[in-house]
């Protein structure tokens, strides 16, 4: 009788969510499905045709598409960095200081107010001619005579990346070919944006994890590790470390899902994509294709391709985690 | 309240060397923390002297302004609508927080606190949803939008962002903690289930509430993508998407994009800091579900 009563209650209070969800989600999920085999074009240059799997067919001999992966792939190679960034601070943070809330607001701070104004804060710092980082390592250059220094021992002139202006890499990937040549080495817009991405995230949302992480071991285990004489190495490695592990494995699995779909914003404000493409990522390629080049039906094939992508992804990480937590 | 971290408290009291080698740890944690923190903070503090100063100083090393250019300010708000930008913001959050805290109110009570059949594997399927990248949905969102000529409206940028899986998810969770004995009592006394909900679980889950509201309304005072597609005319524009196009305008002028910037960051320093608790807490029960 009352399980009658509340299944009719239970309706009445999820009907609005219901229904936004249906409108907004579910029903979009099967649209772009059936979006992405056919040839749409927003504004009808093209005649509407349904086209099974060609959008797919096309999408694997598209070179910009396989480029744009590699430079999707290339921008998360700041997640490791930061995670462990994250982890050092939250351990350093976890002892007994003073302070500790000034620090974590300080900390903190990048990732509360990222966006679009940062990210025109770093545009500027960036700026190769006028900028404040070039200023900054120019004149560190000359005070050091390092530019002498480089031309006495035979090599040629040392000078400040130009930042967002650059192809160059730190593992030398060309630009229209996926290979690796020397003339690529060096620091250019990626990195840039790997650079800002670690300073942005390394005291943000995985700090706040792992600080709780760390308040959440039993002092027991560490203390019964000190009596037996483990060093401050030995502890964190065969304490802290396996300890850690399911935060470990949230963070790992959420940055990679956020990585995969990431640079959409940085490109569209900071780069426009540029140059020559290298901080295009998939995200933004998507956004290029379906609203400046208005070809919804590719568009939406390339955001499922992503979402395959990342779901097997998070699969392989689901995997491989419950491997490493039952150990 | 925290305790401390394994390795800090050595055993060796007494012992002067240990004392000694506490200390030297303590200070170097200290050195290592301010010189973290003064990496964070310098970017911003560049922010904030360029946007006093003169365009050509700008590009100068001399971190203080010579001369303080208040009227930079000014004259962001007489080349561009900056307030009617921060209006827009700050009026689609508001809306956008009302509406997401209280559609996620409604069906995390029906998850959390009435029985029925399927309860929860409809939950489950809920969750699953939570994976659905944001780039799968923006396209047939924004054909819908063009449909039901929501393009370039206030409503096309409230109504799509008032509904959420995640929300629901972070009230349930929140909701599943208060004892059952309180609605049991208000139903006995005759309470309708809308009675039980209104007076006894949405007080008992304010701070939830809260917390779901800070996350809703920081997510949509910098919404990007989606105002972005969607808002063609100037006096709809939010924030980021006047300050994207300021830049694309006025790029050149740094000393009023950084003012600009400051504006822009300002209402979340001090939401930050009038709410850092619930934040806190809030990051880390999000991660519960993993």
């Amino acid at each position: 009788m009352r399980r009658r009563h509340e299944l009719r209650a239970a309706l009445g209070f999820l009907l609005p969510n219901l229904i936004g969800f249906g409108v907004f989600t579910a029903g979009p999920v099967l649209f772009s499905l059936a979006i992405s085999i056919s040839n749409w074009h927003l504004h009808r240059t093209v005649a509407f045709q349904w086209i099974a799997l060609r959008n797919f067919v096309e999408l694997l001999h598209d070179r910009d598409f396989w480029l744009y992966s590699i430079n999707t792939a290339y921008l998360m190679l700041g997640i490791p960095v930061a995670i462990a960034g994250s982890l050092f601070l939250a351990i350093v943070l976890s002892q007994r200081l003073r302070g500790i809330v000034v620090y974590r607001t300080l900390f903190y701070l990048p990732t509360f107010t990222s966006g679009v104004a940062l990210m025109l804060l770093w545009k500027a710092l960036y700026n190769p001619e006028f900028g404040a980082l070039n200023a900054a390592i120019n004149w560190w250059l000359d005070s050091l005579h390092l530019n002498e220094l480089v031309q006495a021992l035979g090599g040629g002139g040392v000078s400040a990346p130009t930042w967002l202006l650059s192809t160059k890499n730190m593992l030398g990937l060309d630009v229209e070919q996926i290979r690796i040549i020397p003339g690529q080495w060096g620091l250019g817009a990626r990195d840039a944006l790997i650079i800002m991405g670690i300073w942005i995230a390394i005291g943000g949302n995985n700090m706040l994890l792992y600080l709780a992480g760390v308040s959440n071991i039993p002092p027991e285990l560490v203390e019964a590790a000190q009596l037996d004489g483990a060093g401050r190495w030995a502890i964190f490695r065969n304490v802290t470390w396996p300890q850690l592990a399911p935060t470990t494995f949230f963070i790992v699995v959420m940055s990679f899902i956020g990585g995969l779909q990431g640079g959409f914003e940085q490109a569209r404000v900071m780069t426009l994509g540029g140059p020559a493409g290298t901080t295009t990522t998939i995200s933004y390629y998507i956004y290029t294709k379906a609203f400046e080049e208005f070809q919804i039906g590719y568009a939406a094939a390339l955001s499922w391709v992503l979402f395959s992508a990342i779901f097997v992804i998070t699969m392989i990480n689901w995997r491989l985690g419950h491997k490493e937590l039952h150990y | 309240m925290r305790r401390a971290h394994p390795g800090t408290e050595e055993k060796r009291p007494g012992d002067f060397s240990a004392w000694w080698y506490r200390r030297g740890r303590f200070t170097a944690s200290h050195v290592l923390l301010v010189l973290m923190a003064v990496t964070m903070l310098v970017p911003f503090m560049w922010m904030v002297l360029a946007s006093f100063k003169s365009l050509q100083e700008v590009e100068q090393l001399n971190p203080i302004p010579s001369v303080w250019r208040f009227e930079n300010y000014l004259n962001v708000f007489e080349q561009v609508s900056f307030a009617r930008y921060y209006f827009n913001s700050i009026f689609i959050a508001a809306w956008v927080t009302f509406l997401q805290c209280l559609t996620s109110a409604m069906a995390a009570y029906a998850f959390a606190r009435l029985q029925w059949r399927g309860r929860d594997t409809v939950f489950r399927l809920y969750l699953a949803t939570l994976m659905i990248p944001g780039v799968v949905l923006m396209i047939p969102n924004y054909t819908l939008m063009v449909k039901l000529h929501l393009l370039d409206s206030y409503l096309g940028l409230i109504v799509p962002a008032s509904f959420s899986a995640f929300g629901t998810f972070l009230l349930r969770q929140f909701m599943l903690t208060i004892p059952s004995a309180l609605d049991e009592a208000a139903a006995i006394d005759g309470a309708s289930p809308w009675q039980i909900f209104w007076d006894v679980i949405m007080p008992l889950s304010r701070a939830g509430l809260v917390t779901l509201g800070i996350f809703t309304f920081l997510g949509n005072y910098g919404s990007f993508f989606w105002p972005l597609i969607l808002i063609k005319s100037e006096h709809l524009r939010t924030l980021p998407i006047g300050m994207l196009y300021f830049d694309t305008v006025y790029g050149r002028q740094t000393n009023l994009i950084m003012a600009a910037s400051v504006m822009n960051i300002i209402p979340l320093v001090i939401l930050f800091v009038a709410a850092q608790k619930h934040i806190v807490r809030g990051v880390q029960l999000g991660a519960v579900k993993g």
